[in-house]
């Protein structure tokens, strides 16, 4: 019999990162992904490995920074005005190509908005962040099956490119309880990178420097060269998305994440009264979907993005349909969450 | 002849790029005499600060990083709780620990990681050209503070090595100096001091090291190793401000 535990989005991305090995967490406390801290306290220390309370988002990033310069598999979580706070973190982490996963279960803002559910730091994540010109992978779960198995990927990804990956969520993904079957049952091998480059002390090898301070003439130019080699690997390679009805739809619906989930339900909804209406989810936000969107924008009337945003990820859409057709938008802001009625009535209209 | 006086084993036979009579050098120095004593280099990861030093890793030959500006206690914490059996050390100046980094070293102190801090207090910034430390003194001139620090605008010289010692998580704190003979060898049993503590799993122990910099002193090395006792010495007093071990 296959077994399914009942488990929130934040616990589940707790448990992800604990069976792909994490040995280290270090977070501060924020609404809406309290959860995942209080779990991560329990399971990592009934595991024998490290958890901290930091004194800051800022302290947490940089014991990541620590624990992944030493070779653990390294996490913290926060939630939007926590992950700002982070940035000067991500970006020494990518400058110095050390793996990471970031946990972001955004809330409103600007500044300290709310605790509802949002997608606004959508730019923030898939665009940089913090100073330098860099990328992380973003990845965004729609269900607490997919927190669980996203935040599994994240650690090999991060591994795989020395890089950080972000898990990017909502209050409502944290916070909603679903079952998750992969738990007990068709467990995800742990996979082992060698890892040639870590801090350990020097015995019976040259002494290793991690830095991203590159003073010498062109050296700096050289490195950012090397990072955008690996990033465009990356766009090659990691693009990840769901796609429903591309074969007859004339209309589709872009979203991810939590809003995505509303999407499904209007896109059944229309398809019972006849419309050929699609449906096209990115995964990875950073890489983004590129290329299905292209494709599939030449042979259709329209695309609705729908997002908890004032249109953020409509950028990346507009850029990938290149004017091939129109494409319009529906957000709501500021911990306000598109209902089904609301999308509904936009196609409708259109 | 017996040749009593070289290199230690932990430095790179380079040339550093730190100002004539600068207190880095001797610094660096002495702590890689001590990884040699203790034959601890190939166990040794350090964590060079943003500052003067940032390009320590040039002169230290065992695994360094570089933090972000202020960060090294929260690098430092990370490293040590997943190789708790290193040796793990940061190396930070006053505006690093003092200012930006002040969060930082309060709860990595009173976290009590068993970690060794090297405090180099040289009272200014030197990297970007000589503005106001936390811990400038009184009436020094700086280029943020023309006129010499005023208390009313400025605020008051911080004296971040007392307010550590009074953490239940802190087993040994010493203030020294490096500006004549003496001092650089009690200098050196300090550092030795806060190694060995960590060697033997003590806990957070820290040397502040008042240092010279007689480029934003506006000074010659020689009067710099003056003023040193002339003026820094009577806001920080030399001397054990705690020992728990
Ligand atoms: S500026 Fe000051 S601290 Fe920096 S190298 Fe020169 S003397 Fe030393």
């Amino acid at each position: 019999m296959k077994e399914r535990i009942l488990l929130c989005g934040n616990e589940a991305i707790g448990e992800g990162a604990i069976q792909a090995g994490c040995q280290f967490y270090a977070g501060y406390p924020i609404t809406p992904q309290n959860e995942l801290t209080a779990y991560m306290a329990r399971r990592m220390n009934e595991e024998g490995r490290v958890f901290i309370q930091s004194e800051s988002e800022i302290s947490a990033i940089n014991m990541v920074f620590g624990a992944s310069l030493a070779g653990a598999r390294a996490m913290t979580s926060s939630s939007s005005p926590g992950i700002s706070l982070k940035q000067e973190g991500i970006s020494y982490l990518v400058g110095c190509e050390l793996p990471a996963v970031i946990i972001n279960i955004m809330r409103g803002g600007p500044g300290l908005g709310n605790i509802a559910p949002s997608q606004a730091d959508y730019f923030q994540a898939t665009k940089g962040g913090g100073h330098g010109d860099y990328h992380t992978i973003v990845l965004a779960p729609s269900s607490v099956e997919e927190a669980f198995s996203l935040t599994f990927l994240a650690f090999d990804l991060a591994d795989l490119y020395r890089n950080p990956v972000i898990i990017l969520g909502d209050g409502v993904l944290g916070q909603m309880m679903e079952p998750v079957s992969q738990i007990q049952n068709s467990r995800p091998k742990v996979k082992n990178y060698s890892k040639d480059w870590i801090l350990n002390g020097c015995r019976g090898r040259n002494p290793r420097i991690i830095r991203s301070l590159l003073l010498g003439e062109g050296e700096l130019e050289k490195h950012n060269q090397r990072l955008q080699k690996k990033f465009k690997e990356i766009k090659e390679k990691e693009v990840r998305f769901e796609a429903l009805y591309l074969e007859d739809a004339d209309f589709i619906l872009v979203s991810y994440g939590t809003v995505s989930r509303i999407c499904k339900a209007v896109v059944s909804n229309l398809r019972s009264l006849g419309k050929k209406i699609g449906l096209i989810r990115p995964v990875s936000l950073w890489p983004f979907p590129e290329e299905i969107i292209k494709k599939t924008a030449k042979r259709l009337k329209g695309i609705l993005v729908v997002e908890m945003s004032a249109g953020q990820m409509l950028e990346d859409v507009k850029i990938s349909v290149e004017g091939a057709c129109p494409v319009y938008f529906y957000g709501r802001m500021g911990g306000g969450v598109p209902t089904e009625e609301e999308i509904f009535k936009q196609v409708i209209a259109l | 002849m017996e040749k009593t006086f070289s290199r230690p084993k932990s430095m790179r036979n380079v040339v550093m790029h730190y100002c004539a009579g600068c207190g880095h050098g001797i610094v660096h120095r002495l702590i890689c005499e001590v990884i040699d004593e203790f034959k601890i280099r190939e166990k040794t990861i350090a964590i060079a600060p943003v500052g003067c030093a940032v390009l320590a890793y040039d002169y230290w030959d065992f695994d360094t990083t570089e933090s972000a500006h202020g960060r090294a206690p929260a690098v430092a914490t990370g490293i040590k709780r997943i190789l708790p059996d290193r040796i793990i050390f940061t190396y930070q100046g006053d505006g690093d620990l003092a200012a930006i980094g002040t969060a930082e070293i309060i709860h990595t102190a009173n976290r009590g990681e068993n970690i060794t801090v090297i405090f180099v207090n040289n009272a200014v910034y030197g990297m970007t050209g000589g503005q106001m430390a936390p811990t400038t003194i009184l009436g020094q001139k700086t280029e943020t503070t023309p006129w010499g620090r005023e208390p009313k605008s400025d605020g008051y010289p911080l004296k971040i090595s007392e307010m550590l010692s009074l953490l239940p998580g802190v087993v040994y704190i010493e203030r020294t100096a490096v500006n004549n003979a003496k001092n650089v060898l009690l200098t050196k049993r300090a550092i030795k001091k806060a190694f060995l503590n960590q060697i033997e799993n003590k806990g957070f122990s820290l040397v502040e090291v008042l240092s010279s910099c007689p480029t934003y002193w506006h000074m010659s090395p020689v009067e710099a190793m003056k003023w040193i006792d002339t003026e820094m010495t009577k806001y920080y007093p030399l001397g054990v401000i705690k020992n728990n071990c």
